[in-house]
């Protein structure tokens, strides 16, 4: 389902000495099925931008535009909206409060007042899709479950909503190593499998350069650049200046070209490893 | 007396919900005066249970915990043992107390009666330490994450610890907050000499450590020098960890045939390997 933003900008405390613009006049498009990557420093403005998106805030200035209906307008209800556009928050886990975990999930489809078969479908579904045995999981309290099985049932509840975008912010903040890689896999796999829309926000340049096929890069309220990621990572300049890295890998490869190797760039450790061998062979 | 924390055959079990789960499996760490180590592991393999023991949050199921000589079980001496050993938490938002950045940090020196001309004096000079004091008069929740976690550390600062604990401190920070954390970190380590552990699963972070214990399932599973433990890529990822990608790269290169030090941790330590052999 495309998304088109047009001129946005919102201003926190308006009219106040506390006045701030969060986001500046910024537009973009997102395709139908894109994966698209979000990334900026804390305070450039993601969150607020997110937050458009599913109608929680209401734009300053500007007008957003869901499958082409506009959000805000007379005409279309915050309901199909929210049903259209699933948002999964930061540390989502903070907000399971049901007995079990089908409850849990459950509580979305059924306030949408879905019959019990089309609600226990999408329950189950929703949960094996986040890569949980749904027989052995379903009665538990989602209280006893580990930090990572805790965060995958919370994305399940959105999931149980059939979004058509998904946005993601900071999936897989404060998680470890692996459970970071399991959760970036079924976020994956989502996309591939059932063509949803993504819009991924996240602090690691390394994700983003795994997963997504377009990043968004923000700084101050502005977009700064809108590409793939590695146009984007040729850029260390600026994303330093705006307080963003590079993968180690693709810094590696500036370096040794600045030393005048002949090597391409590189943004996973894979394709570093192919220019490098590459380059050893033909010296030997 | 130069140890600083010692756990002799530390054991720790939960129970709840009619099961015992063993958090700790016998654990022998000892860490001197002054030194810098990072505690590493997945999440649940009892690092943060581990840590909560360096200052009597929790007492041990089996075994013991001295921190500078005093037992953490003997209940005369906990509130030395949590003026020497401070401890910093994962989320900012849960250990600031106050409306105003100074009189958090604050909090903890009137907690132990220091006359207020000291307390003062304590204040600015943590809040110098971590850089933060033209916030002084700021409210908390303003911050970013970076600043309220320095806030955090300066208000263990003022109460002078010999040692800091911190977990997980940048988990919940971007990347320059990590930096701003990790600097102050450093400075309080090389330049005040206070004990670091620092409980991470950021190998970046790990890295600066003079001596690393890696834990899984409640044990201590690697312990040393960080070179010595990322040069083991393939242990360390066995147990659901990563090592920084050049050292990754450098694994891979090796597997190839490629001469390269097993031990390199940095992309400038990689630039220089890579140029000896072109």
């Amino acid at each position: 389902m495309p998304i088109k933003v047009e001129s946005l900008s919102h201003i926190y405390m308006r009219d106040t000495v506390f006045e701030h613009r969060a986001i500046d006049k910024i537009g973009f498009e997102i395709g139908d099925g894109d994966f698209v990557g979000l990334i900026g420093h804390t305070g450039s403005g993601k969150s607020t931008l997110i937050q458009h998106l599913n109608g929680l805030l209401k734009p300053s200035e500007g007008r957003i535009l869901i499958d082409g209906d506009e959000l805000h307008s007379k005409s279309v209800a915050m309901k199909t909206i929210r049903q259209k556009v699933g948002l999964v928050f930061q540390y989502p886990e903070y907000q399971l409060f049901e007995e079990t975990v089908f409850k849990d999930v459950a509580y979305g489809p059924q306030n949408l007042g879905l019959p019990e078969p089309e609600v226990q479908r999408r329950v189950e579904d929703a949960i094996r899709m986040v890569g949980l045995d749904y027989d052995s999981i379903k009665d538990i309290s989602p209280f006893e479950l580990s930090g990572g099985q805790k965060r995958r049932v919370a994305i399940a509840g959105v999931l149980a909503m059939e979004p058509k975008v998904l946005i993601l912010d900071e999936p897989t903040a404060g998680l470890d190593p692996k459970g970071r890689d399991d959760i970036l896999k079924e976020i994956k796999l989502l996309h591939s499998k059932r063509n949803i829309t993504i819009l991924l926000v996240s602090h690691s340049m390394e994700d983003i350069a795994k997963l997504v096929d377009r990043v968004i890069v923000m700084s101050k309220g502005k977009i700064v650049f809108y590409d793939t990621p590695r146009k984007i990572f040729t850029e260390m300049e600026t994303l330093e200046k705006i307080g963003l890295g590079v993968p180690q890998v693709t810094q590696l490869s500036r370096e040794l070209r600045s030393r005048g190797l002949d090597i391409g760039s590189c943004i996973n450790v894979e394709e570093a490893k192919n220019e490098i061998m590459k380059l050893l062979r033909g010296s030997i | 007396m130069t140890e600083m924390v010692i756990t002799q055959n530390l054991h720790h079990a939960y129970t709840g919900h009619g099961h015992t789960t063993l958090a700790l499996d016998g654990v022998d760490i000892h860490v001197q005066k002054g030194e810098f180590v990072a505690v590493l592991g997945h999440n649940g393999s009892g690092k943060s249970t581990l840590a909560k023991h360096l200052n009597a949050l929790l007492l041990p199921s089996g075994g013991k915990v001295f921190i500078k000589g005093m037992d953490t079980q003997d209940e005369k001496e906990t509130w030395r043992i949590r003026q020497t050993a401070g401890m910093v938490f994962q989320n900012p938002d849960n250990q600031i107390v106050a409306t105003i950045v100074e009189e958090d940090v604050a909090f903890g020196p009137e907690n132990l009666g220091i006359p207020p001309q000291d307390i003062r004096r304590r204040v600015d000079q943590a809040l110098e330490t971590v850089e933060m004091s033209e916030y002084s008069k700021h409210s908390p929740h303003l911050l970013s994450g970076g600043q309220k976690q320095r806030i955090a550390i300066a208000g263990i600062i003022a109460m002078r610890p010999e040692c800091i604990i911190l977990d997980e401190p940048t988990a919940l920070l971007d990347p320059s907050g990590r930096k701003e954390v990790m600097n102050t970190i450093l400075k309080l380590n090389k330049e005040e000499g206070i004990t670091i552990i620092l409980i991470t699963h950021y190998m970046d972070e790990a890295i600066h450590a003079d001596r690393i214990y890696v834990m899984q399932k409640g044990q201590i599973y690697m312990e040393g020098k960080p070179k010595d433990v990322f040069k083991e890529v393939e242990k360390i990822k066995q147990i659901g960890l990563d090592v920084p990608q050049v050292t990754e790269l450098c694994h891979q290169l090796r597997k190839e045939g490629i001469n390269l030090p097993p031990d390199i941790l940095s992309v400038e330590e990689m630039v220089v390997a890579l140029c000896r052999l072109k």
